[in-house]
C-alpha cells in the first residue's frame, strides 16, 4: 500500500478544502463552490465503486444503478413532501442497500466476465424500469422543488452549507473505508481478491464476505446519489445509463484501482479536465478519449503511479 | 401476430450480425470490446453518406461495409492488439475511450445525424398471405440476415479459416502451438466483425435513426446475446440473437395484452411496457444463474 496519500498531505488537503469555499464565497464566486461539491460527490461514488472493484477485485459494471436508486429515493420522497434530510438519506441508503443485497446475492455466484455482464444486466433492468415510471417523470426525469433539510440550520438550499455537508460525508466515507480495510474484515477481503478458494478453505465464507462488501459499496453509492439529486435539483434515468457506470469505472482506474482515495482523485481529474476542455470546444469528449487512451497505454496502474513509483515490482497477485 | 414474429426474426438477425463479431473477439482474445457498437454507428453513417453520394443504395452499402472493415482492421492493428494481454479493466477503459473519440469524430465529420431511407423500390408493403401485408424492406433485411448467417456458418464450420477460428476460440495457446498465425487471423476476424456491424448499421439505418450514440444501447443487447449464447460460439450467438429478438419484440406487444387480462387497466398500462423492456435482461440473468457458461459454450 505504498501508493496511498500520506497523512500530512491529507491534513493539508482538508485545511484547503475548508478554506477554499470561504475564500470563494467572500469573492462572490459561489459558482465554483457548487462545482467542487459536484466533484466531491462523484468522488464519493467512485470511492464506493473502488471498494468492490479495487479491494474486492470484482469488476462491477452496474454501479450507477445504486447511485441512481439513492437519487430517485430522495427525489420521490421530496416530490411527496418529505424533506427531512435524515429520513431522506436514511431511506436512500436503505433502499440501495436492499437493491445491492438482492443484486449481489445473485451476481456473486458468477465470476469473471460473467460477473461484469450480470451486474450490467441488473443495472439495465433498473434503468428501463425507472424509464417507464411515468408518475415520477419517466424518461424525462424528475425535478425536485426543494432540497433535503437536516434541521438545526443545516438546509442544503444554501450552497455553502451544502458544500460542507458533502465534505463531511466525503471525509466520513474515506475514514470508514480506511478503517474497514485495515480491520479483519478488510484483510479477509484482500485475501479473497487474491485467492478466494484458499480463503474458503481456511474457514472464512468468501461468498458472504463479498456479499457484505457489495452491500456496503452499494449503500455508499446510494449516499452519493442522495447528495447528487440535491445538488442538481433533478434526477433522470440517464444517471443510471451504462455509460455512467463506465464513467465511474474510469474515475477509479484513472485515480488508482484498490487505493483508498483513488476514486476521489480520478473524479477530480476527469471532471476538471471535462470542464476545462468544454470551455474551448464542444468536442471535449474527443480529447478526453485520447487522454484516457494515453493513460491506459502509458500509466496502466492509474495516474497516481506516475507520481509515486512502487518500491517493489508488483505482480498481478499482490497488485 | 405473425407480423410481430417476423419483426422479431428481423431484429434478431440484425442482432446476430453484431453479436457474431463480438463473440469471436471475446471468445478468441478474451477481450471486452465496448467499441463494437461504435463500428456499427460508423457503418451506418458511412452508408448514409455513400448512398447519398453514389445515388444507389446497394453500392453505397457495399462501399460502407468495405470501408468499415478497413477501419476495424486498422483499429485492431494499431491499438486493440496491444490490449489482448491486459486485464478486463484496461480493455473497458481503452474501448470506452474509443467510443468517446469515435462519437465525436463522427460528429465533427457528419454532424449528429444523417438521413438514410430505404430504396424506393422497397418502400411499399407486400402481401405475404391473404390479409397479411408486410413491408418489403423488412423482408429484404430478413433475407440478407439469413444469407449472411448461412455464409458465416459455412465459413466457420466448413472452411480452413473457420477451423482456425474455432481452434482459437476453444484454446488459444494450443492453436498457436499448432502453427496458426493468430495475429493475422485475428485482424481478419476483426475486419469481418466490423463488416458485419456495418451491414447491420446500414440495414437498420432506415428503420431506426442514423445518429451518434446509436451503438451504445444495441451494444449492450449484443452482449446479452453472446452471454446467453455462450462466449465464442457463433451458433450460440445465432440462437441467442433470435431468442432475444423474439422475446423483446413479442414481449412488447404481448405483455401489455396479457397484463390487461389479469390486472386492472391502470396497472397493466403502467407495468406492461416496463416489464417488457427488462424481459431480455431477466432472461440473461436466469441463463447466467442456471448455466453460467451460456447455452452453447465455445470454450473447451
Amino acid at each position: 500500500m505504498n501508493r496511498e496519500t500520506p497523512p500530512w498531505l491529507w491534513t493539508l488537503l482538508l485545511a484547503l478544502a475548508i478554506a477554499l469555499p470561504l475564500v470563494l464565497h467572500a469573492r462572490g464566486q459561489d459558482y465554483y463552490i457548487s462545482m467542487i461539491s459536484r466533484m466531491m460527490i462523484y468522488g464519493i461514488a467512485a470511492c464506493s465503486l473502488n471498494l468492490i472493484l479495487g479491494f474486492g477485485g470484482l469488476v462491477s459494471f452496474g454501479h450507477a444503478a445504486f447511485v441512481g436508486i439513492g437519487a430517485y429515493a430522495v427525489g420521490i420522497m421530496i416530490t411527496e413532501g418529505v424533506t427531512s434530510g435524515w429520513l431522506n438519506f436514511a431511506v436512500a441508503m436503505g433502499v440501495s442497500a436492499l437493491a445491492a443485497a438482492v443484486i449481489g446475492a445473485i451476481s456473486l455466484r458468477t465470476r469473471g466476465v460473467y460477473f461484469i455482464m450480470i451486474t450490467l444486466a441488473f443495472a439495465q433492468m433498473i434503468y428501463y424500469l425507472v424509464n417507464s415510471i411515468k408518475a415520477y417523470g419517466g424518461d424525462e426525469g424528475l425535478n425536485i422543488k426543494s432540497r433535503s433539510n437536516f434541521g438545526m440550520g443545516l438546509d442544503l438550499k444554501n450552497d455553502l452549507t451544502f458544500y460542507f455537508v458533502v465534505l463531511l460525508v466525503l471525509v466520513l466515507t474515506l475514514v470508514i473505508i480506511s478503517r474497514m480495510m485495515k480491520s479483519r474484515f478488510g484483510r479477509v477481503i484482500l485475501a479473497i481478491r487474491d485467492d478466494d478458494t484458499r480463503v474458503d478453505a481456511i474457514g472464512f465464507p468468501a461468498y458472504t464476505y463479498k456479499w457484505v462488501l457489495f452491500i456496503i459499496a452499494g449503500t455508499l453509492g446510494g449516499l452519493a446519489g442522495a447528495l447528487m439529486v440535491n445538488h442538481q435539483n433533478y434526477v433522470s434515468p440517464n444517471l443510471m445509463h451504462w455509460t455512467q457506470s463506465g464513467t465511474l469505472m474510469i474515475m477509479v482506474i484513472l485515480g488508482g484501482v484498490g487505493t483508498l482515495s483513488g476514486g476521489l482523485w480520478g473524479a477530480l481529474v476527469l471532471l476538471i479536465l471535462e470542464d476545462l476542455i468544454a470551455e474551448y470546444t464542444v468536442y471535449w469528449q474527443f480529447y478526453i478519449g485520447w487522454f484516457l487512451l494515453a493513460v491506459v497505454l502509458l500509466a496502466p496502474r492509474g495516474l497516481s503511479s506516475l507520481f509515486n513509483r512502487p518500491k517493489k515490482l508488483e505482480t498481478k497477485a499482490n497488485a | 401476430m405473425l407480423e410481430q414474429a417476423l419483426n422479431g426474426l428481423q431484429f434478431g438477425l440484425m442482432l446476430f450480425l453484431l453479436a457474431s463479431g463480438l463473440t469471436l473477439v471475446f471468445g478468441i482474445m478474451d477481450m471486452i470490446n465496448l467499441a463494437h457498437g461504435a463500428l456499427y454507428m460508423v457503418g451506418a453513417f458511412l452508408a448514409a453518406w455513400l448512398v447519398q453520394l453514389t445515388q444507389s443504395f446497394l453500392s453505397g452499402v457495399l462501399l460502407a461495409v468495405g470501408l468499415t472493415a478497413v477501419v476495424g482492421m486498422l483499429l485492431e492493428a494499431t491499438l486493440l492488439r496491444t490490449l489482448y494481454a491486459r486485464d478486463h479493466l484496461s480493455q473497458v477503459l481503452a474501448t470506452f475511450a474509443l467510443i468517446l473519440i469515435i462519437n465525436d469524430s463522427v460528429r465533427m465529420i457528419w454532424g449528429s445525424d444523417l438521413a438514410l431511407s430505404a430504396p424506393q423500390a422497397l418502400s411499399g408493403p407486400v402481401q405475404l398471405l391473404p390479409g397479411l401485408l408486410y413491408p418489403s424492406y423488412r423482408l429484404v433485411i430478413i433475407a440478407v440476415g439469413l444469407a449472411i448467417a448461412l455464409l458465416l456458418f459455412v465459413l466457420v464450420t466448413r472452411t480452413r479459416m473457420g477451423a482456425w477460428v474455432r481452434a482459437g476460440a476453444s484454446n488459444r495457446e494450443m492453436a498457436m502451438a499448432m502453427g496458426i498465425n493468430i495475429k493475422v487471423l485475428f485482424t481478419g476476424v476483426f475486419g469481418l466483425g466490423a463488416a458485419l456491424c456495418a451491414v447491420a448499421g446500414a440495414m437498420l439505418g432506415p428503420l431506426l435513426a442514423v445518429q451518434v450514440g446509436m451503438g451504445e444501447n444495441i451494444l449492450i443487447l449484443a452482449f446479452v446475446v453472446i452471454v446467453i449464447g455462450g462466449i465464442g460460439s457463433v451458433w450460440g450467438a445465432f440462437v441467442g440473437a433470435i431468442l432475444v429478438g423474439f422475446v423483446d419484440t413479442m414481449g412488447r406487444t404481448l405483455l401489455p395484452h396479457l397484463f390487461r387480462e389479469i390486472f386492472s387497466p391502470q396497472f397493466a398500462s403502467a407495468a406492461g411496457p416496463a416489464v417488457a423492456s427488462i424481459l431480455v435482461y431477466v432472461l440473461m440473468a436466469v441463463v447466467l444463474f442456471v448455466r453460467p457458461q451460456g447455452l452453447f459454450s465455445g470454450r473447451s
